[in-house]
């Protein structure tokens, strides 16, 4: 599963070590540079630019190849599918969008607070991140699932969790290096209270690393709520989503109708292909690292 | 409680430390009265850093006490308020003077969040005073609103000091200070640290493994060895008369400028 594929990433390996070679062209941060920000601007304004509502159903419609009136043709009940990966895109980047930014603070406080207060709080902090990360997010979805019942709220904070590691686990090392730096002892001699340390001074130079770690897991964040979405356990139909459209089109794979499932399939790839190597150049550009 | 000899601000007395069971300080006793400055110097390893750590709060001791101006230091685990009221007791400049300011602070700042802590200015009072300690140190006012990485190193360890004379502390502990400075720039930093000791009464505990420095800074020399003092005096006394092998060793391992080995001719370099 793709949560897997960051530990790998975590753990360096040297496949994804010449593709960060790869990643050092300019031309390849443009593009993908471009693939984000089109699809960002997609998903903003897709009311202005979907030419159809994305929930407009037509019996008289259903599966129509690409036309000029239906440039991606339609799927099972006539809806425009073009129109459906525009508005999909707003629900498809904004879970992720949630799922990051909250593991990404969360991960951070509970990293910081760890690498500070030290001995059994950060020992429990450790263990509690080492268990999240050791339990495929997925599973934990399905067992949330069963117990709260589906749909995207639960997915996002589910995903919060799974991915609380991602960002907690690197973000806490770093943060016992930084304060190990003689400045921390300095303003623990000039009087300055441990949280005020914390808050003013290690959380804004963790800072940048935080950003890469929410860059570098965002793409993996969309890819598993799509996946969510797909066994039906996060955003729920009729709702344009990218991951619910690779499902739903799956019964028109077996009516030759392949379109649907194959448009959102390629859209998914190419944005977390975009994210990824974004994620590798931020990260090279604020750490100075080729990780 | 120990005994406290009025007016000294530094009294530490039979200093051990040991890391598991190697000793890096063994019986080291230093006294410093307001305004005199102290150097430690000795090689490498010799435990200056751990000494000087100490007397700074930043390591407990295994055994010896430490007095500054009659009162032990706040341990480890002190609340942030006694740490504080501690604070202008002692001071400390550490050597490496990036890592020893916040890299994303600009220096002004970090001289202001000093200045809210420990005095009652405000507002432009403030910024003035913050103004005053960057001209004391030799800096540009207008630098007050660099950060670190375009500073060099000689104005980093010129806001590190100013930083620290915000709390207007009676000792600072000075760990090879300028030891990561160009030769130049090192004399600057002395010349500058001389001034200011005339100008406040601030006393220094002056670490360094470079007896080249020692006369442009220290009244009084210790010298360490392996953890133990092995000599003392003052600093003509011991840079001109010391028998100590030692020390003559460590004399005459100093190349350059300051003062010339006087028994035996300077070799050529
Ligand atoms: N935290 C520590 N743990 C273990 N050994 C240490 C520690 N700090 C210093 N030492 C050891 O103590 C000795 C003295 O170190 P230090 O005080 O830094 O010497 P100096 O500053 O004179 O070079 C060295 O051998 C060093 O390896
Ligand atoms: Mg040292």
């Amino acid at each position: 599963m793709s949560t897997y594929q960051i530990a790998a990433l975590g753990r360096g390996s040297t496949r994804l070590g010449r593709l960060r070679g790869l990643i050092r062209g300019r031309c390849v941060l443009i593009v993908a540079g471009s693939v984000v920000a089109v699809t960002v601007l997609t998903a903003v304004f897709a009311p202005l630019i979907a030419p159809y509502d994305p929930n407009a159903v037509d019996p008289t419609a259903v599966y129509q190849p690409s036309s000029s009136a239906h440039w991606l043709g339609t799927d099972d009940a006539g809806r425009d599918i073009l129109s459906r990966l525009l508005y999909g895109a707003r629900s498809s980047l904004l879970a992720p969008a949630l799922v990051t930014l909250t593991a990404g603070l969360v991960g951070t406080a509970l990293a910081v607070s760890a690498a500070w207060l030290g001995g059994w709080y950060d020992r429990l902090v450790s263990a509690l991140l080492d268990i999240v990360f050791g339990f495929p997010g997925l599973i934990l979805a399905v067992v949330v699932a069963a117990m709260f019942g589906a749909g995207l709220t639960v997915a996002v904070v589910t995903l919060s969790v799974a991915y609380l590691p991602f960002i907690g686990r690197v973000v806490r090392s770093a943060a016992l290096r930084e304060r190990q730096l003689p400045y921390v002892s300095a303003l623990r001699m000039l009087g300055v209270s441990g949280r005020r340390i914390c808050l003013r001074h290690l959380t804004p130079n963790l800072l940048p690393l935080v950003l890469v770690q929410i860059a570098t897991s965002y793409g993996y964040a969309l890819l598993d709520v799509a996946a969510f979405s797909f066994i039906g356990l996060g955003v729920q139909p009729p709702t344009a989503e990218w991951g619910l459209m690779v499902a739903n089109g799956s019964t028109g794979i077996l009516a030759g109708r392949p379109e649907q499932s194959l448009y959102a399939g390629v859209v998914i790839v190419v944005f977390v292909i975009a994210c990824n190597l974004l994620g590798g150049s931020l990260s090279q550009r604020l750490l100075g690292d080729n990780r | 409680m120990p005994e406290h000899t009025p007016g000294a601000i530094l009294e530490a007395t039979g200093l051990r430390k040991t890391f598991g069971d190697f000793t890096a300080v063994d019986d080291v006793s230093l006294t410093l009265t307001p305004g005199a400055s102290l150097a430690v110097v000795g090689e490498s390893g010799s435990g200056k850093t751990t000494t000087a750590r100490m007397i700074a709060g930043l390591e407990q001791p295994t055994t010896g006490t430490i007095l500054l101006a009659g009162r032990q230091p706040p341990g480890p685990r002190a609340r942030t308020t006694e740490r504080r009221r501690f604070a202008q007791h002692v001071q400390m400049v550490f050597q490496d003077p990036y890592t020893s300011l916040d890299r994303h602070q600009r220096i002004g700042d970090s001289i202001t969040e000093v200045l809210a802590l420990h005095t009652d200015l405000r507002g432009s009072a403030r910024t003035a005073r913050m103004t005053e300690l960057l001209e004391q140190v030799g800096l540009n006012p207008q630098q007050a609103i660099s950060r670190p990485r375009s500073l060099s190193g000689g104005q980093r360890q010129r806001a590190a000091i100013a930083r620290a004379l915000a709390v207007q502390p009676r000792l600072l502990v000075l760990d090879e200070a300028v030891a990561a400075l160009d030769v130049s720039v090192q004399a600057q930093i002395l010349t500058l640290l001389q001034d200011i000791r005339r100008q406040t009464q601030v006393a220094y505990l002056f670490i360094t493994h470079d007896l080249g420095v020692v006369p442009h800074i220290a009244d009084e020399i210790v010298v360490m060895r392996q953890g133990r003092v092995v000599d003392r005096g003052t600093t003509t006394e011991v840079l001109d008369r010391s028998q100590h092998p030692y020390t003559r060793a460590l004399i005459d391992s100093v190349p350059r400028r300051g003062w010339k080995p006087r028994r035996r001719p300077a070799t050529p370099t």
